[in-house]
């Protein structure tokens, strides 16, 4: 109860200050004071805390399960294990918001701290902007969703939360997931300050692309994350369902991507300003839209939680201010830079990144159209669509080979001019060898061979392009890194996707089944009691030719909601993961059992985690390229 | 000249798509399904699993005093956990089962029938999801006990359980 109100008030407080700073920020601004006092970075600091407070205080609801509290009644249980408690405080949409709004302000926070070398008009005007997020995501927490909402009388016990939601990686995956969205708002904040200021030059993009790099590494741990947590829970042995929240994620990742490589060319010539600007922008957009998707339920999707017409109207109504704001300013400040055509070569490092530009747009506008058109179609003609994996496979796939083959060509030009003149025999011959490689690997299969071939030996051209980079370029290490992790993330999904088997049968105890060449045989089934669910484990022993191992596939009987999860057992070697998952058929005798052997899924994890370790390694590094 | 041109394009493609959203969530009772207990279940139309008949979903309920609606697929794990109880319901005379194919395969539906056992009497198939959308779900599974009178008695999301079963014969004996 205390804690509730405390952390109410602390969010007032929070409200107050960031009103103040709005004011205070924009009018040092115009009467162009010539300092940050140490006043405002205290005030800023202060305004942190109290966020951070209400976010303590709510985790504390959570921890002593105090019912009195609206969202802890609704999300959780007292049998729950205590990280659950505390990962419950933002699996819901009240505490979601609250960590989102916790992050904001930390962002502006260490912006400050780290910006001293800026102009300081800069400096201001970022932080009149990221305030104006700030504020209105404060006035959407206060009004629409406050989290500290009481109950009287007080309930006894807890609705619970979905068991499907208590996994460790789901745990950490919204708060870094957000981390990386609302790290897109100082981008925005940052750019749109630039452009008032017209500062939009070489140095600005040195400074703005650490940012950048922190968002992005952030955004594609957190995609990374969900991905693994549909692996290991949701049991169906897939990691991507272009499921709209999923894409939702995807598409600010694929403009941060696009704006990361804009920065370069700004950074080293001074050139695409206007670009870079609409890219920042858009990025910001897209994340916010993202959570207006989501939040308000709009969207036709499987797991869509909390669904409110008035928050929906809000945040869609805050965003298009935000956007209208942005285009404004944007048409008012933005210089001509009429000359930047003459001044990119054809074969040129810049023309390469701008290419990489044109591929990330059009995946970006695929997943776009894919998540929107349902609701342009049905708003407009009033009939329900529903689009699905097909559709991206067909639309992306064909033009992911033209990317892979020109992402191990465009990196090797040069800046300015490259001198592009004798055609080199030894590439095209090493590419016809991984045509025939990849024809030898796909001949079996009941793969289309024409798209298959070409698609798995541009993916294998692009792999040993980047093993060779990774050795050679020892000053580009980190961008080497980033591309290697891409080109195996590619290599192995498409592994992965040719080489999978499953095996599904109904089985007792004892009994043993055959499957190609391993056998599968269920030796026994043991119970426990656990704190809040009933634990049925079985022990399989898979045999093959020349190893035996023990697998056991667990089923949960949660008490509060009474639901039914399957954990599968998932043993990872090197090479292919064996993932077996059993469901309850006829009491506690038979159960359905799913074996399937998936090739290369840990290098999938692995993949991603290069990609994201070549942004943190650039991050880190003195020494510039 | 050219500048306001492309701003007052942008301007007016954002207020589009700005007009769009807004009256998308006016409509989102459709996408996002209200609590709905007594109220009457929207009539829908689709094609039978096994015999490819067109069926009025209106004239399969009225034919029984109540109907147990489910929304199901082979893909989804709690499905396979709840069937099961659908098929110890199967030989309840008074209840008229109506399965729900959402977003599935033919093939794979019909395996997965044969190998855990079909409890329903008429089976819909929902290809694009849209009649489940219709009704208001949340996911699969999800079921609705219905009466003669279209109108929805009792509903569960998430796989039933056996504590739901005895509910749902409760508030069957006492409608009686």
């Amino acid at each position: 109860m205390i804690a509730s109100k405390l952390g109410y008030y602390s969010l007032l407080l929070g409200f107050a200050i960031s009103s103040f700073l709005l004011f205070y920020s924009l009018n040092s601004f115009k009467k162009k004071k010539l300092s940050i006092g140490s006043n405002l970075v205290s005030v800023m600091s202060i305004q942190l805390f109290s966020v951070f407070l209400s976010f303590v205080s709510l985790i504390y609801c959570f921890l002593i399960s105090d019912f009195s509290n609206e969202t802890v009644y609704n999300n959780s249980h007292t049998t729950k294990p205590i990280f659950y408690k505390i990962s419950g405080s933002w699996g819901n949409h009240e505490g979601s918001l609250l960590l989102w709004l916790l992050v904001l302000t930390l962002f502006i926070f260490l912006f400050v701290i780290f910006s001293k070398k800026q102009p300081i008009k800069y400096r201001f005007l970022t932080i009149f902007f990221q305030q104006l997020i700030i504020t209105g995501f404060f006035l959407f927490l206060i009004l629409t969703s406050n989290p500290f909402n009481l109950l009287l009388p007080v309930p006894k016990e807890g609705l619970g939360l979905n068991p499907i939601l208590q996994d460790p990686a789901l745990a950490i995956h919204p708060p870094i997931l957000y981390l990386g969205y609302v790290g897109t708002s100082i981008i925005f904040s940052a750019s749109l300050s630039s452009l008032v200021n017209k500062n939009v030059n070489s140095d600005w993009a040195k400074h703005v692309k650490k940012w950048t790099l922190l968002t992005w590494v952030f955004l594609t741990i957190g995609i990374l994350l969900g991905s693994i947590w549909a692996y290991y829970e949701l049991g169906w042995g897939g990691f991507w369902f272009w499921d709209p929240v999923e894409n939702v994620s995807l598409i600010p990742w694929l403009c941060l991507t696009a704006l990361l490589h804009t920065l370069t060319v700004l950074e080293k010539r001074n050139l695409l300003k206007s670009w870079t600007m609409i890219l920042s922008i858009a990025t910001f957009t897209f994340s916010m839209s993202g959570t207006f998707l989501v939040r308000s339920g709009i969207l036709n999707s499987v797991h869509t939680f909390a669904n409110d017409p008035e928050r929906g109207i809000f945040i869609l109504t805050f965003l298009f201010i935000l956007v209208f704001l942005s285009v404004i300013l944007f048409f008012s400040y933005q210089e001509n830079d009429k000359n930047a055509q003459n001044q990119i070569h054809v074969f040129s490092r810049e023309t390469s990144i701008l290419v990489n530009n044109w591929f990330m747009m059009y995946f970006l506008s695929v997943v776009l159209i894919g998540t929107i058109y349902p609701i342009f179609i049905e708003v407009l003609i009033n009939e329900k669509i529903s689009i699905g994996p097909p559709f991206y496979n067909k639309l992306l796939i064909p033009f992911l080979i033209p990317f892979l083959i020109f992402m191990s060509i465009g990196p090797n030009f040069r800046w300015i001019k490259d001198n592009f003149k004798k055609i080199n025999y030894l590439r095209i011959f090493l590419f016809i060898i991984c045509l025939s490689l990849s024809y030898f690997i796909i001949k079996d299969t009941s793969l289309s061979i024409l798209i298959s071939t070409i698609f798995g030996g541009s993916a294998i051209y692009l792999f040993l392009t980047t093993v060779k980079d990774l050795f050679r370029k020892k000053l580009l290490i980190a961008q080497s890194i980033s591309h290697f992790g891409f080109s195996l993330f590619i290599l192995s999904i498409l592994f992965n996707s040719i080489f999978s088997n499953e095996f599904s049968a109904n089985m007792k105890i004892g009994e043993e089944f055959k499957y190609k060449n391993e056998s599968i045989k269920f030796l026994n089934l043991k119970t426990f009691e656990k704190d809040n669910y009933k634990s049925l484990v079985a022990n399989f022993e898979i045999v093959n030719s020349n190893s035996s191992v023990s697998m056991f596939p667990e089923v949960r009987i949660y008490n509060e909601p009474n639901i039914l999860t399957s954990e599968a057992d998932i043993i990872t070697s090197v090479f292919a993961d064996k993932f077996i998952v059993m469901n309850l058929i006829k009491g506690e005798e038979i159960f359905n059992v799913r074996y399937q052997t998936k090739p290369f899924m840990i290098w999938i994890w692995m993949s991603t985690i290069l990609i994201a370790l070549g942004g943190l390694v650039s991050l880190f590094k003195k020494k510039y390229e | 000249m050219n500048k306001q041109i492309k701003f007052i394009l942008i301007f007016s493609s954002l207020l589009f798509i700005f007009i769009i959203f807004f009256f998308g969530l006016n409509k989102s009772n459709i996408y996002t399904p209200n609590k709905v207990t007594n109220i009457e279940i929207p009539n829908f139309e689709s094609r039978e699993l096994f015999s490819n008949q067109k069926i009025n979903a209106y004239e399969l309920i009225q034919n029984s005093d109540y109907s147990l609606i489910n929304i199901w697929a082979s893909w989804c794990l709690p499905c396979r956990d709840e069937h099961p109880i659908l098929i110890n319901l199967q030989d309840k005379k008074k209840l008229n089962l109506i399965g729900i194919n959402y977003k599935d395969k033919k093939k794979n539906s019909i395996k997965f029938l044969n190998e855990l056992g079909n409890p329903y009497d008429t089976i819909i198939i929902d290809k694009n999801g849209l009649i489940s959308v219709s009704l208001g779900a949340y996911g699969v599974p999800e079921t609705y006990l219905v009466n003669r009178n279209y109108k929805i008695l009792k509903r569960y999301v998430g796989p039933l359980n056996q504590e739901n079963v005895i509910e749902l014969f409760e508030i069957i004996n006492e409608n009686l």
